[in-house]
């Protein structure tokens, strides 16, 4: 309990509500370097960020729906790897396999980078006993089956995070 | 000339970025004695200004912090 320990450690808070591969990474991220700094750390899973918790993940990325992503080559020479495609929406939403491709590149590019997996993000807030709560109301509204997700989550509700989140120092929706 | 830091363990974290070097960093600490001096190498630009943070939240003091042929090199000793 943050607030009534003056030596407990301090509190992160988060709101996962997001399912690309993209916006998957800030919440992993801020939990695995705050659960490294030694806070506690929660994250609950809600809405299309449920599916992050789930045992085989299967994120895309959909510039379509992000028009500042910049759209680049992870592989070839310098100069050509930062060349920033132009991409107008209307051949983005026509050409199947669109997003499958951006999201190969961009993982691709990551990876080039030196950025960690999605896997490996979650793998190290696991070890870092980062707590992790799928939205219960989500999975029936969705019809997702518990075994569907990594057994080191939480199931709960709005009010298990509120009462949560209530005592942590810092909170994010993302 | 400034003093030799004598490190008792060695951390490479070059070509990783945001939030490995922080969490790579943390692991190895867990591992060390009270008092015993991690050497830590990153390229990450990013590591300085989160090493920095890193230390002041942890207790874990920054002995040094510097840069050496476009590596970030930095000096842990563990609380």
């Amino acid at each position: 309990m943050s607030k009534s320990d003056p030596n407990a450690p301090k509190r992160l808070a988060l709101i996962a509500s997001k399912g690309t591969l993209d916006w998957a990474y800030p919440p992993f991220i801020l939990a695995s370097a705050a659960g490294a700094m030694g806070w506690e750390v929660g994250i609950f899973f809600t809405f299309y960020g449920l599916p992050l918790l789930k045992s085989d993940l299967h994120m895309q990325v959909s510039p379509l729906g992000n028009p500042a992503m910049p759209m680049k080559m992870p592989f070839g020479p310098e100069g050509f790897q930062n060349i920033v495609w132009p991409m107008p929406n209307i051949l983005m939403a026509n050409v199947p396999g669109f997003e499958a491709m951006a999201t190969s590149l961009m993982k691709q590019t990551f990876k080039n980078k030196g950025v960690a997996s999605i896997e490996e993000l979650r793998d190290m807030c696991v070890d870092l006993d980062v707590r992790m709560i799928g939205c219960q109301m989500t999975m029936d509204v969705f019809g997702f089956k518990r075994e569907e997700f990594i057994k080191e989550c939480e199931v709960g509700g709005a009010a298990m995070f509120l009462e949560y989140a209530a005592d942590a120092d810092v909170q994010l929706f993302i | 000339m400034t003093d030799v830091i004598k490190e008792d363990q060695v951390l490479d974290c070059s070509g990783m970025l945001c939030p490995m070097p922080v969490v790579k960093t943390s692991k190895a600490m867990k591992e060390m004695q009270s008092g015993q001096v991690l050497k830590m190498v990153a390229t990450d630009p990013g590591a300085p200004p989160d090493m920095e943070a890193w230390s002041r939240q942890t207790g874990n003091e920054l002995l040094r912090s510097m840069t050496e042929g476009g590596k970030f090199i930095f000096y842990l000793k563990k609380k």
